[in-house]
């Protein structure tokens, strides 16, 4: 589904190189250290950044060259990511056209990703009147009403008690299965990881150093860069 | 604790100074003005103020007009050649003496100037290109800061939404400019509608003054005193209310804005933005730059060492070190007490903000009605010129000792106290030397905003001493543009030279 080939980034003196794919329909966990190249990564794939060299596929067609906005992907950031001065509703709505102009198809699709999200009873509200976790569910219902087969999120739950997270996480898992979506997810948390990732890539020194299923690679010892970033992590 | 907290007394002797100065500009003029009524509010006055609030709405909405689509411009385009000079060049205009470049507006658009013609330089259209020199890079770069505070994830999401130039315009950088915009636009009608050297020079006799001229040319020129009272009545009920609303929006004496690392933009690629945002900028050089360019050639060509020149040199430099010295004197004990005490710090604000409220001519009126009754303002005017001055740096000292009074207050007072030191010692001991750079800032500063003044010089300045900006007026008036353009150049490069070394200490802050 998304596949880097030889893919090179340079940023200031750090020399990047990413070759992998990642698995379709599935969601992919990734770790590594700050620095290591997780959110270029991202990047890269959303088209916020374009590769010195290689080439960027998804489901088999070459973005390389193609603007953010003509991939198909939608991204959550760790914040930011509404704006701050329209209601929950317009936030979703924007999704789906900047000028806000729906007609009563889309009107009801935006309803439906704020009711699937829990905010249906909150569609009025401004961002500033609502919590860190609610509005991290406004990006998730608007990718929702985006509906493109690629969901990156960078650090999404990072500002969040462990149970809203889980709660978070819960959401995303359902969202991959209904639409059979490919996620990538940066995170810090190897157990969050562990409990929605089917795949986890670990990162080092811009380098996607293993790739594997989940357990397997949080359970693997021949990584010494990885047994230093998650220390005794289950204790 | 006691013995280590400074003591009470000059803080409370430099409030007395502060509400003596400003009660005797106030009180007489409300006494005065208000003795005189509504029969003294005649079609004079009328016409000044509907041309005060004219000119300075014009050139606020063309300074703006101006500005804002620079701002964007220069947000949008964040890595070209030369972009942090022009930033640079952006925060010149104010930093020179309004005379200074009212003499290189003249060379390049007066008669005889390089585009002479295009403009009408003695009136409204002279007025208002001056203001918009002054006032477009200041709206500029105060909203360019604003563009930059938008968060790197509205232009990547922009950027995948696939916002087009309008909807950026509606959804992000409208909604972040719509805070600060009427601080700004109320801070740069009050600065135009307070000006003073501008409208002197430019403005042409009673069809184009303002009230802060017309209270000058009651005081100095129709000796009268009445008039000038409700003058600046007028003036006063007009910059207090703008002073108030702008404090309000958050407007009120913003400092230069920290330039931060603008968040990567991915709108403006194609050529068309290119070439329109590039074109944006060319207008702006080209205004921003003749003026500045004419101040330093006809300067160097017209520049004569003459004992005028030299002793005019002399008493700017005399006149305003005195009165940076004299405000930092005021702002010292009143900071030093604001950052221990609530209450000092309710009352200091205040008094420091009414300084600079009040404007400068109203104040001039009051001292001369309050002294008209006793000796005259002759024999004083070296010391009013003074503390004029140093009234109008007040607010900058003031702002700028603050913080790191409160920083040095909380570092050292328990060690000062459990050591014993106080008073003398521990201002020479550990407050002067923790504290150098922003007392050498904030001297710089005073030093700065007195060397430029033409308002003070004009209204209590005599035959005997005569700065600068006095001696280049004086040149203007007698039409030698040639030595006053040699004037020019030596005070602007006297003014450049303190900037850069308060912007060399505040950067090393």
């Amino acid at each position: 589904m998304i596949r880097l080939e030889h893919v090179s980034f340079r940023y200031e003196d750090m020399v990047m190189q990413f070759d992998a794919a990642f698995p379709p329909d599935s969601l992919t966990a990734i770790i590594g250290p700050s620095g290591s190249g997780k959110s270029t990564l991202l990047n890269l794939i959303a088209g916020f950044e374009t590769p010195g060299t290689g080439r960027v596929l998804i489901d088999g067609v070459d973005v390389t060259a193609l603007a953010p906005d003509q991939r198909p992907v939608s991204m959550i950031f760790q914040d930011n990511n509404v704006f701050a001065h329209l209601d929950l509703w317009k936030n979703v709505a924007i999704g789906i056209a900047p000028s806000l102009k729906l007609d009563a198809a889309q009107r009801a699709l935006v309803e439906a990703a704020l009711g699937k999200v829990g905010l249906g009873a909150l569609a009025q509200r401004l961002p500033g009147e609502i919590s860190g976790g609610e509005r991290q569910r406004v990006a998730i219902a608007r990718a929702l009403v985006r509906d493109k087969p690629v969901l990156l999120l960078d650090e999404p739950f990072a500002a969040l008690g462990p149970a809203l997270r889980r709660g978070m996480l819960d959401l995303l898992m359902d969202m991959q299965k209904e639409r059979a979506l490919t996620v990538l997810m940066v995170s810090h948390q190897p157990e969050d990881a562990e409990y929605a990732a089917s795949h986890t890539a670990f990162l080092e020194d811009g380098r996607i150093v293993a790739l594997k299923p989940t357990p397997e690679l949080l359970a693997s010892s021949e990584l010494p860069g990885l047994a230093r970033y998650l220390g005794d992590w289950r204790s | 604790m006691i013995t280590a907290t400074p003591s009470r007394a000059p803080a409370l002797l430099a409030l007395a100074f502060l509400g003596l100065a400003i009660a005797a500009g106030f009180l007489p003029v409300l006494w005065l003005g208000a003795a005189q009524g509504f029969s003294r509010f005649d079609g004079y006055i009328i016409r000044v103020l509907i041309f005060t609030l004219m000119q300075a709405g014009l050139s606020t909405a063309i300074s703006i007009g101006i500005g804002l689509p620079l701002a964007r411009a220069l947000a949008r385009r964040q890595a070209f050649l030369g972009r942090g000079a022009i930033i640079r060049l952006l925060n010149l205009p104010l930093a020179l003496p309004a005379i200074v470049v009212i003499i290189g507006i003249i060379e390049v658009h007066g008669a005889q100037g390089w585009l002479g013609g295009v403009f009408e330089i003695y009136g409204l259209q002279g007025i208002l290109l001056a203001h918009v020199f002054f006032n477009f890079p200041l709206a500029a770069r105060l909203m360019l800061a604003e563009l930059e505070r938008i968060p790197a994830e509205s232009w990547k999401l922009a950027a995948q939404l696939g916002l087009k130039p309008l909807d950026i315009w509606r959804l992000v950088e409208w909604p972040q400019l719509r805070g600060s915009l009427p601080g700004i636009a109320l801070l740069i009608f009050l600065l135009c509608a307070a000006s003073f050297a501008i409208v002197l020079t430019l403005g042409g006799g009673p069809r184009a003054t303002t009230l802060e001229v017309a209270i000058y040319q009651a005081l100095r020129a129709d000796f009268d005193p009445q008039r000038a009272a409700v003058l600046a009545l007028v003036q006063l009920a007009l910059c207090a209310s703008l002073a108030l609303l702008a404090q309000r929006f958050g407007g009120l004496m913003p400092g230069w804005p920290p330039l931060r690392t603008m968040p990567r933009r991915y709108d403006g690629q194609g050529a068309a933005k290119r070439v329109s945002d590039g074109s944006l900028i060319a207008v702006a050089l080209l205004l921003l730059l003749p003026p500045l360019l004419a101040i330093a050639v006809s300067g160097l060509a017209q520049f004569r060492v003459t004992m005028m020149l030299l002793q005019a040199l002399a008493t700017s430099l005399a006149l305003g070190s005195s009165s940076a010295l004299l405000a930092f004197a005021l702002a010292w004990p009143l900071s030093s007490r604001a950052a221990r005490s609530p209450i000092w710090r309710r009352w200091s604000g205040l008094w420091v903000l009414a300084a600079w409220i009040v404007p400068p001519a109203v104040l001039a009126t009051g001292w001369f009605i309050a002294l008209i009754s006793y000796a005259g303002v002759g024999g004083l005017s070296v010391f009013l010129v003074i503390a004029m001055n140093a009234l109008m740096a007040l607010p900058f000292v003031y702002q700028s000792l603050s913080p790191a009074m409160a920083q040095s207050a909380e570092a050292h007072d328990r060690l000062c106290a459990s050591l014993g030191l106080g008073g003398w010692n521990r201002f020479r001991r550990i407050d002067l030397p923790s504290l150098k750079k922003p007392i050498g800032l904030s001297l710089v500063m005073a030093l700065i905003l007195s060397l430029g003044d033409l308002t003070a010089i004009s209204l209590f300045g005599t035959q005997d001493f005569v700065t600068l900006p006095a001696l280049i007026y004086r040149q203007m008036g007698s039409y030698r543009f040639d030595e006053a353009g040699g004037t020019a150049l030596l005070l602007a490069m006297l003014v450049l030279a303190l900037t850069a070394l308060a912007e060399r200490w505040s950067a090393a802050k």
